[in-house]
Order: structure tokens, then C-alpha cells, then sequence
């Protein structure tokens, strides 16, 4: 029986027939599970969604969604994303990505889509490091990694995901950990949601070269303290008992508070405002929790929008033939 | 100039980059069009925009040959120079025939100018030009009398003689001024301006008129040129890139993505597509040659075609896509129009080194179609037919057109939709598949695949750049898989090869000598061989370069020698030599500029001699 002649397709109808072959533990598999999780409660049409990526562990995504997907080559997903949603608006685009794919190789592309706000939804599976070349450190690796191509550790500062897309002009920023189903499956499903290129950084554990590399904020040691999800126009709580605040000193420079006593003190949570989102961005995660959900989101206009809208959606109602003998042209008899 | 019958003249317009000498040219192109002569141009200009005003590398060139039936190319050495400053002077000295007439704008001969242009001496005192006949006009103190009354600034009057030697030219040529009038008038927003345009126009004119005599001014005479009737226009290869794409669309139903990144020689077929709308082809300028190719694929994979458009710096940045493009088997049309190299080298000069590029240069066996532009209204059919090959055997294909090409213009006969060639686009219908293997159901004929379009319900298939498993399209690392999968893309290629029009010649004189060419010299050895007596070569130009045509190998063995012209070290020759084992000799060029006649005859010459 075909999929189509349901009438409710459930996250197993999402899946393809193809062996899903990420090293056990990996954090792609939770990713993948709340991503047919959220199709299905989205009810997307299969037919009606496609699935890009580049090279990496991640771009190994599409092959297990039954959807339509696209593999291509490294850097270059949301390139090749954008010429499908420009030939045909109605798709549903996501982009899979990493830390190497999206902001090594494919730094350029990533930084074009999202200024020019394309309406698809990116996501980027960072673990900080290099996992399907064995590996080497990776442009979000922190300082000082060692790796087998940095026996040292390595020199370079790492690129902040989500502020490389804020200084690009995003509409939408957000971040979720791969194990995090509820938190994650709410950032996906507001990125469908939102008209425009969505980011979506999602912190996903390499088992095999970067293991528990962001257990401070994501392990079960580091709980709620560690971890500030926010929820727009809620005040911005952390902790076990939600006792703890975001706040600003008088200097601006964050501080936290005690929420029990000082309620009014704690910073609501205002996904539109830029400035607020690249303080959240800004945390220095040693003293303050990791803030999670959707960072940073206001709609702009589509870049396929005005496209279409000025460029009529490749209709055809003249003849090039009658362009040129509308030129300057003589007859010869 | 040649006989009475066949009358051509070649004129060359140098100055300063921003004398406005292109507009010049192009618009005494239109003059003659009207006048029903025969013309082709070459536009020649530096790769710096304005470069300072004097100076030798800032100069900018036009030149242009009308009359006659036969001319096919710009021409040699010039009948007629005008030269604007010294520096213009200088350095197109060497393209003037002795004897020549040069008209100089004396007004720029300065102290200053002459010692920017290199100039110990004033040239046109010293006597140092004898062997030319030189007239010199004071081109700019005209210009500030004919405005004298004008509220324009100084610089702004100066910059209108390029009109006023455009009116005195049109006076030699006998031409109708009126359609140039009409021109200014709806090209110069500002009134002023235009007012003071085409007051210098018809000074320039009378000029001729007041001091024909005096100062020796020649009334020069062209022959008319032999068209079939028709409607014609005059087309310039870069738009006849971008018209053949439109008329693709017409042809297959299918809209066009032209995802292209600014560089010379290419941007003007986006600039050409970006204007006009309506047509089923939209542009979209990406951030660079990678995405513009990446947005082509992604465009195709959705089910329109995606086009890309570049020069050979940029094709080098595509390669990597174009193997993706391969090996997903999406249709894909990749233009390059050459230029010289390697690396970014000369930006604005013709050459046809990206051959090699072209068929080899990718990772893996990655065979490609390869087609090249004979000439400038040749760019409408290649397109056409290279739209309709990536189509029909869902494969990338690579059109090769180049610099000289993309900006010369040549009278062209507009052709009705009926009259352009097609190809049986078959589609594949067959259901026996749902979902992932119904992309993979391959055409019998072609070999190509089912182009499914995401948005069809059911037929949800994943492809990409890994090794495809030869009947599901499922990811395969099966080592005979790879080689059926190689065989089969290599296979394709020769269904395609069987689908090519026979290869013809296009001058059979039964002669043992043949001249094997390719790309943008079709015209200029036309026209060696139509006007120059007594050659004794046959003359084979290739369109379809890679497959070659199936007939080919046999129709060449006949020979006893194979010229092979081309403006790069021998590429083709290398190339029809490792296919046909035949020995060629190689006739190569690399200066920035294409044959002459003179040179191709001087050859065709000398296999005569070595025989």
C-alpha cells in the first residue's frame, strides 16, 4: 500500500528502506528520530520535502528519510538547496550540515543563504570535530585540541555558530542538543514554521572522537544548571526548581540571580530583539548555562519571494523570435 | 581593399578607454546594417576600465570590417585608423596596412601625451609615418566650437567627439546619419547631452563635406553584401547565447535557472537573460563560480534546467560540481566562454585553451559532452542543441564559445522556431517501479535515467555523488557495480555519438589537404579560403568535439595532410591525434588574438610546398 493512500503518516513512514550506518552511540541517530517524529506530527508531504546535504557524517542524513534527497558535494548543500527552492517554492528544503561542511569548506554558502534569507531550514550538527576523516580538529574545536593533525593542539580560535549567523543577517537562530527530544523537536518544528533561512545549531556528541565534548552542558552531571531554554516572553530560568535568573548588571555584563527574590530583575526572553540574542550568544558558558531554543527569530522578507514576485516564476508568454524582430533590424527581399 | 566585386574595408577605431570608441564602432556597425553591407567586428580593450587617460595600456580598440560577400571575420590590418591620442596611436600603428589612411586627433598631440605615449618626437612632424597617409583633424577644438553656445562643462564637450568622428566617418561611408540622430536621442536621458551629441555628429559630417578637398578627405565605397531575404539584425555572440537559451525553453517546454558569478568574457549573456522577462529563463547571480554551479544542479534536481555560464578561471572552480552533476546524471548546460590563461591571464584577449579543461578536467573517468560556437550567431543553435543533448541524456554538457566570439557582432537572419533543429526529447513512462528505482528506469536508446521531478508523489528517490548501484540508485561500493556504472556513463556517450549529425565538410574540393578546425575560427578560414585564389585545402570544422562524430575518423583518413589551426599549444591536434591515430600538423597561436587571414593562407601556402 502506498504511504500517500494514508491518511496519517507516522515517523516510521518517514523512514527509507536503507540500513542506517552511524557508529553505535553516535548522536545523529537521535537527531534522525525526532526529525521522523517531527514529520510526522507536521504531516509533511513526503513528495513535498526534500532533503540536501554535503559531505560528512551528517550529509549521510537523506538517504534514511523517504523523502526526496539530494547528497552533493562538501560545502556546497545550501547552494544547491537554493536552486531547488528557486525552481520550485512550494518544497520544503532542509539543509544538513556540519561544523567542517558549513563553516570550513562551506563557510561562504552558509553565510550567502542565510543573509539572503532563502526560505530553508538548516541544520548543523556540530561535535567539534572532523568524524568522518578520522578525527582532525574542526573550525568550531575548541583551542588547544588534539587531534591527529594537531598533535599539539590546535592554534586557531573557534567560529561561535550562531553569532557566524547572526553577523550574516539570519532571521532565524536556534540551538538544541541531539539528545533533546522535546527541545529539539519544538526548534524544528518552529523552523518549518518560520518563512526565511533558519539556522538551527544542534550540539551532537561524536562517540568515537569527541566523546562527552559538551558534557558540561548537555551530561546528566551538568543538569538545568547548565542549561537556559528559552521560551519567548517567559523570563529567562535556569536550574532544577527554575531558581535561578539571567539577568543585566548596571555595565550591561550578565548576571544571575536569585528568581525566588528578585522575579522582576530576571530578563524576558524576546526572540525579535538582536541585542538580546547576541548577549545569550555572548555567554561565557564557564560561569553562565548554554542557552537553548530559539535564540534569536524575526521574519523578513523572502529572498525567493521577491524573486518570484519580480521575476514571474519562469513564465513564458512571449517568443525570444519576436523580441529580436522587435529590434533593430532591415529586410532583405 | 579588395577587387571591385568583393569591396570590404577594414576600419579601426583606437582611444582612450574612456573616448567611448566601443560605442563608436558599434554604432557605425548599424549605419552599415542599414546600408545592407556585410560587417563583422572585434571590439579590443584593455582589461582596466579607465585606465589614466594618455597612457599606453589604457587604450581601448574597435575594429570592424564591411562589405562584400565573403568577409567572415574582422579583418587584418586596417585600411583605415582613427586614433584619438598619441598612445592610441602607438600602439595600433601595428595593425594598419602601409599605405593606410590614419586621421589623428592633433589636438591631443601634446607635449604631455606624446611622452606618456612613449613618443621622443612628435609623430606627425618627424616624418616618421611616410609610408601612411595621414589626416589630421582637430578633433577636439571642433568639438568645443561646434558647443561653443553649450552650458555644458569642458570635460563633458570633449567627451562628445567620439559623435563628431563618428559623423565625419559616416560622411567618408556615404551614410544615412537620420537612424544615429534617432539613437542619441533615445539612448541620452539628459537633453543637453544628447543635444550636444548630435550637434557634434553633424559637425563631423560637414566637416567632410567643407574640407574634402583641402585636406584630401577620401569618399571610400563598399561593396553590398548577398543575403537570402529575410529579416536580419545584427547579433552579438554574447546575446545570441542568452536568445538561443530562451528559444531552448521554447523548444522543451522546460524554464531555464541561469546561475552565473560576474567575470570577462561571460557576464554579458547574464546581463543579456537579467533584462529581459517573460522568456521561462531567470537569472540568479550567486556568490561565487561554485554556488552559481551548485544552484544550476539544485535547479535541475527540481526539475527545471540549470544553466551556469563562465570563463576558464571559473570553469576551474566548477569542475568538482560537474562531476556531481555526472554522476547524479542531471541535465546541465556549462558555458565557457574563453579567454586567455592559464590562471587569471588575459581577462579580455580570445584564446581557445580551455579545450583540454573542457574534456578532461575532472576527477574520475567523468565523460562529458563537449560542443563548441563557430561564431557569433552559431551561439543561438549551440545552445539550443546543448540544452536539448543535457536533456535528452540527462548529462551536464559543456559549451565552449570564447572572448572574441561573445563580443563580436555579425548580420544574422532571425529564424523562425520551426526552422531550429530538434532532438526527440523521449521520456521514460514506464511504472514499473514506484519510489527510489523509478529514477534509475534507464531509456533504452539513451541510457539516460527518469528525470523525476521532487513534488511527484511516490517516487521519492535519493541520489548524490557516491556510487550509485546500477538498477536502485542505492549507495554501492560493489567493485563490479563501479565498472558497469563506468561503462554505462561511458556508454551513454556513445548513444550519443550515434545521435550527432553526420560530420560534413565545409569546403570539399577533392584537394589531399585538410583543414581541421574548431570553435572560433570557422570565419576567418572561410573567408581565407573564399577569397584568396588557388588554396588547394578542404576545410573540416568540428562542432561536436566530445564524442566526435561517428563518420569522423574515416572521412579524415583520406588526407594526405591535416592542418589543425587553433589559438592554444595544439590541444585539438593532440586530441584528434590520441582518438584517430592519424599524425596532424599543428598551426597554434597564443597572442591574445585571433588568425588573420594572411597568416592561415601563408600556412595553407606552405603545406603545398612540403608536399
Amino acid at each position: 500500500m502506498n504511504n500517500q493512500d494514508k491518511t496519517n503518516l507516522s515517523p516510521k513512514d518517514y523512514a527509507s528502506s536503507q540500513e542506517v550506518r552511524w557508529c553505535p552511540g553516535c548522536g545523529d541517530y537521535a537527531i534522525l528520530k525526532t526529525m521522523t517524529q517531527t514529520l510526522s506530527k507536521l504531516q509533511l508531504k513526503k513528495e513535498d520535502t526534500v532533503f540536501v546535504s554535503g559531505i560528512g557524517c551528517a550529509a549521510r542524513f537523506p538517504y534514511y528519510l523517504d523523502t526526496y534527497g539530494f547528497h552533493t558535494i562538501h560545502g556546497r548543500a545550501p547552494a544547491v538547496a537554493t536552486g531547488v527552492k528557486l525552481a520550485n517554492p512550494n518544497l520544503s528544503v532542509w539543509v544538513i550540515t556540519g561544523d567542517g561542511d558549513g563553516l570550513s569548506i562551506g563557510g561562504n554558502h552558509l553565510m550567502h543563504a542565510l543573509r539572503r534569507n532563502i526560505d530553508i531550514n538548516i541544520l548543523l550538527f556540530n561535535n567539534e570535530i572532523y568524524g568522518l576523516t578520522k578525527g582532525q580538529f574542526s573550525p568550531t574545536s575548541r583551542l588547544n585540541t588534539r587531534s591527529p593533525s594537531s598533535p599539539e593542539g590546535s592554534l586557531d580560535s573557534p567560529v561561535p555558530p550562531c553569532k557566524f549567523a547572526l553577523g550574516s543577517g539570519a532571521s532565524f537562530i536556534a540551538r538544541a542538543i541531539d539528545k533533546d527530544k522535546k527541545g529539539l523537536g519544538m526548534v524544528l518544528e518552529r523552523s518549518y514554521e518560520h518563512k526565511g533561512a533558519t539556522f538551527t545549531e544542534i550540539l551532537q556528541n561524536c562517540i568515537v572522537y569527541n566523546d562527552g565534548v559538551f558534557n558540561d552542558h548537555t551530561g546528566k552531571e551538568a543538569g538545568l544548571d547548565k542549561q537556559l531554554h528559552l521560551v519567548h516572553g517567559q523570563p529567562m530560568l535556569f536550574g532544577e526548581d527554575k531558581q535561578f535568573g539571567l539577568a543585566l548588571d548596571l555595565d550591561l555584563s550578565p548576571i544571575i540571580v536569585d528568581a525566588k527574590k528578585e522575579l522582576s530583575k530576571v530578563l524576558i526572553h524576546d526572540e525579535t530583539n538582536e541585542m538580546l540574542a547576541l548577549m545569550l550568544m555572548n555567554l561565557n558558558t564557564n560561569q553562565f548555562p548554554m542557552a537553548f531554543g530559539v535564540i534569536y527569530a524575526k521574519p523578513k522578507n523572502t529572498f525567493e519571494n521577491d524573486f518570484h514576485q519580480k521575476q514571474n516564476r519562469f513564465k513564458r508568454d512571449k517568443s525570444v523570435l519576436d523580441i529580436l524582430k522587435n529590434g533593430t533590424t532591415w529586410k532583405v527581399d | 581593399m579588395s577587387s571591385d566585386q568583393e569591396k570590404s574595408v577594414i576600419i579601426r577605431f583606437a582611444g582612450d578607454s574612456g573616448d567611448g570608441v566601443q560605442l563608436l564602432g558599434s554604432q557605425f556597425l548599424k549605419t552599415s546594417a542599414e546600408s545592407k553591407e556585410n560587417f563583422l567586428t572585434f571590439p579590443d580593450f584593455p582589461a582596466e576600465i579607465r585606465a589614466p587617460a594618455g597612457t599606453t595600456f589604457g587604450v581601448s580598440a574597435y575594429q570592424l570590417q564591411v562589405g562584400g560577400i565573403h568577409i567572415a571575420s574582422p579583418g587584418d590590418k586596417a585600411d583605415v585608423l582613427v586614433a584619438f591620442n598619441p598612445a592610441a596611436l602607438i600602439t595600433n600603428l601595428q595593425y594598419v596596412k602601409e599605405s593606410g589612411l590614419i586621421l589623428v586627433n592633433e589636438d591631443t598631440f601634446t607635449e604631455r601625451n606624446l611622452s606618456k605615449a612613449g613618443y621622443d618626437k612628435n609623430p606627425l612632424v618627424d616624418g616618421s609615418l611616410g609610408l601612411f597617409q595621414m589626416i589630421r583633424l582637430p578633433i577636439s577644438s571642433q568639438v568645443g566650437e561646434a558647443l561653443k553656445d553649450s552650458d555644458l562643462s569642458k570635460s563633458e564637450i570633449e567627451r562628445t567627439k567620439n559623435f563628431w568622428a563618428l559623423g565625419l566617418i559616416s560622411w567618408m561611408f556615404d551614410r544615412n546619419i537620420d537612424s544615429l540622430t534617432e539613437w542619441i536621442n533615445n539612448k541620452f536621458k539628459n537633453n543637453n547631452i544628447s543635444n550636444a551629441n548630435i550637434k557634434t555628429l553633424e559637425a563631423g559630417y560637414s566637416y567632410g563635406d567643407i574640407h574634402e578637398i583641402e585636406q584630401k578627405i577620401p569618399k571610400l565605397y563598399t561593396s553590398k553584401g548577398a543575403f537570402d531575404a529575410g529579416t536580419y539584425t545584427a547579433i552579438k555572440g554574447s546575446d545570441a547565447m542568452a536568445y538561443g537559451l530562451a528559444a531552448a525553453v521554447e523548444i522543451t517546454n522546460i524554464p531555464i535557472l541561469f546561475c552565473s558569478y560576474p567575470i570577462t568574457p561571460a557576464s554579458p549573456v547574464l546581463h543579456s537573460l537579467a533584462k529581459h522577462k517573460d522568456l521561462g529563463v531567470e537569472t540568479f547571480q550567486a556568490e561565487d563560480e561554485i554556488a552559481a554551479i551548485c544552484s544550476a544542479i539544485g535547479a535541475s534536481y527540481a526539475g527545471i534546467l540549470g544553466v551556469t555560464s563562465s570563463s576558464g578561471p571559473g570553469i576551474a572552480l566548477k569542475t568538482e560540481a560537474m562531476g556531481l552533476a555526472l554522476s547524479a546524471e542531471l541535465p546541465l548546460v556549462i558555458i565557457n566562454s574563453q579567454r586567455g590563461g592559464p590562471s587569471t591571464g588575459l581577462p579580455t584577449k580570445t584564446e581557445q585553451s580551455d579545450l583540454n579543461q573542457a574534456i578532461y578536467g575532472r576527477n574520475g573517468d567523468a565523460p562529458i559532452p563537449v560542443i563548441a560556437s563557430s561564431s557569433p550567431s552559431d551561439n543561438f543553435y549551440t545552445a539550443i542543441e546543448a540544452v536539448q543533448i543535457a536533456i535528452k541524456y540527462m548529462t551536464p554538457v559543456l559549451l565552449l564559445t570564447d572572448g572574441y566570439i561573445a563580443n563580436a557582432s555579425e548580420p544574422w537572419m532571425i529564424p523562425s522556431i520551426n526552422d531550429i533543429p530538434k532532438l526527440d526529447l523521449v521520456t521514460n513512462t514506464s511504472t514499473e517501479h514506484t519510489s527510489q528505482a523509478k529514477a534509475f528506469e534507464r531509456n533504452s536508446e539513451t541510457l539516460a535515467r527518469t528525470w523525476i521531478k521532487p513534488g511527484t508523489p511516490n517516487e521519492m528517490y535519493r541520489t548524490g555523488g557516491l556510487e550509485k548501484d546500477v538498477l536502485t540508485g542505492n549507495i554501492s561500493y560493489d567493485p563490479a557495480n563501479h565498472q558497469a556504472m563506468t561503462d554505462l556513463r561511458f556508454k551513454k556517450i556513445a548513444c550519443l555519438q550515434q545521435d550527432l549529425p553526420e560530420q560534413k565538410l565545409s569546403r570539399n574540393n577533392g584537394s589531399k589537404n585538410l583543414i581541421l578546425s574548431w570553435g572560433s575560427t570557422y570565419g576567418v578560414i572561410q573567408e581565407t579560403l573564399n577569397t584568396c585564389e588557388n588554396l588547394n585545402a578542404d576545410h573540416l570544422h568540428l562542432r561536436h568535439i566530445y564524442p566526435l562524430p561517428a563518420n569522423f575518423t574515416e572521412l579524415v583518413q583520406c588526407y594526405e595532410k591535416i592542418l589543425v589551426p587553433e589559438l592554444n599549444q595544439g590541444q585539438l591536434a593532440k586530441y584528434i591525434q590520441a582518438e584517430t591515430s592519424r599524425e596532424v600538423i599543428s598551426f597554434s597561436k597564443v597572442t591574445g588574438q585571433p588568425f588573420t587571414v594572411d597568416e592561415i593562407k601563408e600556412r595553407i601556402v606552405g603545406l603545398e610546398g612540403t608536399k
